[in-house]
């Protein structure tokens, strides 16, 4: 069913919505920019409209509402093991479609990968909903088309922010919400073209002598490994576990996971120092072959959804699409000849 | 739901000194194990680490962990009456059946043998191939792992040893293990079998050795090692390529292997 609401209803709404749910969206995160008297746009829980940042990009993906930086897996006491509990309140996440996709990507692999589904990852993300914000623009860096991530029917509400709010529910669970609200018919439009457009390379293409090529030399130069893209992707999904212990007699303590990147020092170091991909054009290749190659190989789908937030993030300007076209060039070039 | 992240205690029943820096944990085994899988090993509160299963029997594992680090420093000040934490058993690990009725050749290099250990255990009097021949390459003799069973398989003469370096003391062979691929009988080359374990570089130089001896990339097998955090397919430590280590392997045929670019 669809609906109208005025800014006003949708507030009354939110505050019905906030018994049963937390609401997060991408709001204002002030002074907390990467350079100085500058804001940044992150996830947060929010109570009103006012409180949301429609006009720009969130520097942070929304993945960490569901899957936290660090997340206790036990704690432990005197030889007892105990897991903690969560809130048992559900989520209800404001996002665009290219991160609708992005949280598919993870779903594959805590969901689908290996022998069973991941535990700590499933409980709490059973509990997400998706509130779609309709997004038709893109910004200046996305490439969310080329990747055909701008696109999805996985939304429970989508939402057209305006002086009116238009708002589809798909979700039977979420209608009562909008109860007293106008009924107005509304279907969701998506991003047909971005200004940033890459070519992606054809996945049986990628040969071992891409691997070498020296186009990833330029990373090396580049990258300084401080794994911001890692960590704002909506995708990247990897982990190290971690122990931490408590009191002089370490009986009590708890062990966790955090988010680790693969262009960050030390993701592949082994017992006895020995690791795997020192130089940093070859983290940047890593990764690339798994947004763009390997996970499609695996899965039959891309990991990357062309949110392009890698590239905002990066302090040494690296683009990702350019990084693609590059490669595809490259490539197509060798197939040639 | 179930939740594969626990670990589940496991006793220790001996500590096995083998070399100033590695010991042979034998823990009460509660579970089915492989030769050639890994356990996640921890002690809540240091830290967890992927280890090789080298040998079990009816109620035994045994795993042999160098002291290195935090957790495996841990691991050292423990012993018999002990627990240790563990999850798994975890990878692929060997089948037997694939090594039946061929001429069997096992090339291990330092901490390499652990994991086929078992393998060579359960061949050295076996009808089930048609004969074993076992390479061992070690740095030093103080490195030499498993001596009194390494010592028996010398003696009968499935086995040959060699260090890389050795005092005036030491009476055996000397020199890198690809200098004695040589001594492997190869005359019936079609039916020859190889496993091929040890650090990353030693692996890659033997595998080079065999192919041009002509070994078929088919009748070579290799066990990768990788830092695994999960051993469930999720942590992407060990993702090479699109294959997972820790789901696939780590025992990987060497024409798969060698395809796998870090």
């Amino acid at each position: 069913m669809g609906y109208q609401l005025s800014r006003e209803q949708f507030d009354r709404f939110l505050d019905r919505l906030k018994e049963d749910y937390r609401v997060f969206g991408p709001a204002l995160d002030e002074d907390k920019g990467a350079l100085s008297d500058s804001d940044r746009i992150t996830y947060k829980e929010v109570s009103r409209l006012g409180e949301l940042v429609l006009d720009r990009k969130s520097y942070f993906s929304p993945k960490e509402i569901f899957y936290p930086l660090r997340e206790t897996l036990f704690r432990f006491c005197d030889g007892e093991i105990t897991v903690p509990a969560i809130d048992e309140k559900k989520t209800a996440i404001l996002l665009r479609p290219c991160d609708i996709n992005g949280i598919d990507r993870l779903d594959t692999i805590f969901l689908e990968n290996g022998p069973s589904e991941d535990f700590y990852y499933k409980r709490r993300r059973d509990k997400v909903r998706f509130f779609m914000i309709e997004c038709t623009t893109g910004f200046d860096s996305c490439f969310c088309v080329s990747m055909n991530g701008g696109r999805t029917d996985r939304w429970d509400v989508a939402f057209r922010f305006g002086e009116q709010i238009l708002a589809e529910v798909k979700s039977e669970e979420l209608e009562p919400y909008f109860a007293g609200c106008a009924q107005q018919p509304f279907e969701p439009q998506f991003v047909t073209e971005n200004s940033k457009k890459v070519r992606l390379p054809e996945v049986a293409d990628i040969t071992a002598d891409v691997f070498k090529h020296e186009l990833w030399s330029e990373y090396t130069a580049r990258c300084i490994a401080c794994g911001r893209c890692n960590t704002s992707c909506i995708t990247c999904s990897c982990f190290t576990m971690q122990d931490a212990a408590f009191g002089a007699e370490g009986k009590m303590g708890e062990r966790r996971r955090t988010w680790a990147g693969c262009h960050i020092n030390g993701f592949t170091d082994m017992a006895g120092g020995h690791r795997f991909r020192e130089p940093k054009g070859d983290r940047m290749r890593f990764k690339t072959m798994h947004k763009i190659n390997d996970y499609y190989r695996r899965f039959g789908k891309h990991q990357c959804v062309g949110c392009g937030r890698c590239e905002d993030v990066c302090p040494q300007y690296i683009s990702f699409a350019r990084c693609i076209n590059t490669l595809s060039d490259v490539t197509r070039e060798r197939k040639s000849k | 739901m179930k939740n594969p992240f626990l670990p589940h205690k496991m006793e220790i029943l001996d500590v096995i000194p083998e070399t100033e820096i590695d010991s042979t944990f034998v823990l009460a085994l509660d579970k089915p194990v492989k030769p050639g899988q890994f356990l996640e090993l921890s002690l809540p509160g240091v830290g967890e680490a992927p280890i090789s299963v080298s040998d079990f029997d009816e109620g035994r594992l045994f795993v042999t962990i160098r002291k290195v680090g935090r957790l495996t420093d841990a691991i050292f000040t423990l012993g018999p009456g002990d627990f240790l934490f563990a999850r798994g058993p975890y990878g692929n690990g060997f089948d037997y059946q694939d090594f039946w009725g061929s001429d069997l050749k096992v090339i291990a290099g330092g901490t390499g043998l652990a994991p086929v250990k078992k393998v060579i255990k359960n061949f050295i009097d076996s009808d089930k191939v048609s004969s074993l021949q076992v390479l061992l390459g070690f740095k030093t003799p103080e490195d030499i792992l498993y001596r009194e069973e390494v010592r028996a398989w010398v003696d009968s003469g499935v086995a040959t040893l060699t260090v890389d370096k050795a005092g005036s003391d030491w009476g055996g062979n000397t020199g890198l293990i690809t200098g004695y691929l040589k001594g492997l009988d190869l005359s019936r080359l079609d039916k020859c079998k190889f496993i091929v374990v040890g650090p990353p570089v030693m692996i890659k130089f033997v595998t080079l050795e065999l192919l041009l001896l002509k070994v078929p990339e088919d009748n070579i097998w290799v066990s990768l090692e990788r830092k695994m955090s999960c051993g469930l397919g999720k942590c992407g430590h060990c993702k090479i390529d699109e294959t997972y280590v820790c789901l696939e392997g780590p025992v990987f045929r060497f024409q798969r292997a060698r395809r796998l670019l870090d």
